[in-house]
């Protein structure tokens, strides 16, 4: 982020405690913070100038982590600390535990959290990524009704998602693994904590392959053709990327993932 | 907004704007100057606190978030960490020293015997412009499980 360092321009902040209240408070300029680490330097410098924050933090039932009928459900604030801390999830979906791990450093994981990972939308951000290779579906509220988005239809590009300003991302609901799955997820970053240049989720199964990419394009993408080479033990196309260097570096990546 | 918060186990009650960042509360309103703003938006950790117990950057964290909470900063650590810091000069202009200390004791909680890797991975959030890593890291792990004997 370019520019000097000041402080947020002055906003109003709502604290509801109740997801009918904090329904009731987001919209156009009425902005949802959930943990803050990314929303926060935006507003330091005054590249989010919302005119009233809604604190999610103290909503209640939003960040529950638990298994259910074989799924794992996950609230929309669980912290990412949480998420790498989980039995539940080290045991059922290690490529969670995998990702989380990678994201930022842990003073981050302590206040970051899945939910606004994902409507934060950055395409560098590790968990959408693993999110997709998962086949997540992702559970939306607001006044009008709910919906639920599969994971790969809810990112649109950088910072941009298919999220209606007064909808709220609730609860990540992740399918279980295919028997006998093996996960990994890899990443190229310049230093360690730092956002990724190049990722790599996989899931590996018998007659299973699920590959989400990060840096192939301003959101995650599976890469079906490779998907496909996996399954019927063909030999490994190329990643669609039309930049080299990232063909290149997926490539590596997607070697070592599936090692 | 009127704000309760526990600082180092001392109650404060205070007016704060909903702007006013942790970072901001605890040097301005609480005097605490002992934490450290480096670049105010969550890369240098040098602004680190514990909320709850937990290591966060207090540059990426609102000041009424943190009602009703229990804060820690430098000023209310007394841990062998410090004296480690002091005899092995794991510090050179120190600026950075503080937010690693409340990283490394949250650090030392969960990971009562790193190997030195994880050490090194845990003070990756925390940037020292003096460059003085190695130091630190035989500091951290004197004041740990691992500490060879003396």
């Amino acid at each position: 982020m370019g520019g000097a360092a000041v402080k947020p321009a002055p906003f109003a902040y709502a604290s509801p405690t109740t997801l009918d209240e904090a329904l009731a408070l987001v919209g156009n300029e009425s902005r949802p913070l959930a943990g803050g680490q990314s929303l926060v330097p935006m507003l330091n410098f005054r590249l989010a100038r919302p005119e009233r924050l809604v604190d999610l933090e103290r909503v209640e039932g939003l960040a529950s982590l638990r298994e259910d009928g074989g799924s794992l459900r996950i609230g929309a604030m669980t912290r990412h600390a949480a998420i790498e801390r989980s039995r539940v999830v080290a045991e059922g979906w290690p490529l969670l535990r995998q990702a989380v791990v990678l994201v930022g450093h842990p003073q981050i994981r302590s206040r970051g959290t899945i939910g606004g990972s994902l409507a934060h939308a950055d395409p560098k951000a590790e968990l959408p990524v693993a999110l997709a290779a998962l086949g997540a579906r992702y559970h939306v509220r607001s006044t009008r009704g709910a919906r639920t988005i599969a994971a790969l239809d809810l990112a649109l590009g950088p910072l941009m998602t298919t999220l209606a300003p007064d909808e709220l991302l609730v609860e990540i609901e992740v399918p279980a693994l295919p028997p006998g799955a093996r996960t990994a997820f890899v990443e190229r970053a310049r230093t360690h904590g730092d956002f990724a240049i190049a990722g790599v989720a996989a899931v590996r199964a018998p007659g299973h392959a699920a590959i989400a990419l990060l840096g192939a394009a301003p959101k995650p993408v599976r890469a079906p053709a490779i998907e496909a080479a996996l399954i019927n033990g063909d030999e490994l196309p190329a990643p669609e990327v039309d930049d080299a260097y990232q063909r290149a570096l997926l490539t590596a990546l997607i070697e070592r993932a599936i090692a | 907004m009127r704000i309760t918060v526990t600082v180092n186990g001392t109650e404060h009650e205070a007016d704060v704007e909903p702007r006013t960042l942790l970072s901001d509360f605890l040097r301005h309103d609480l005097g605490l100057t002992g934490t450290k703003v480096g670049c105010e938006h969550g890369v240098c950790g040098a602004c680190t606190v514990q909320v709850e117990g937990e290591p966060v950057r207090s540059c990426l964290m609102l000041a009424v978030q943190a009602r009703g909470r229990s804060v820690r900063t430098i000023e209310g650590l007394a841990h062998p960490l410090q004296r480690a810091f002091h005899e092995l000069h794991a510090l050179q202009c120190g600026f950075c020293t503080a937010g690693i200390l409340m990283s490394m004791e949250a650090f030392l909680r969960e990971h009562p015997a790193p190997a030195e890797p994880e050490v090194r991975e845990a003070l990756a959030g925390n940037l020292c412009r003096c460059t003085g890593y190695r130091a630190m890291v035989e500091a951290v792990r004197s004041s740990s499980e691992n500490a060879p004997s003396p």
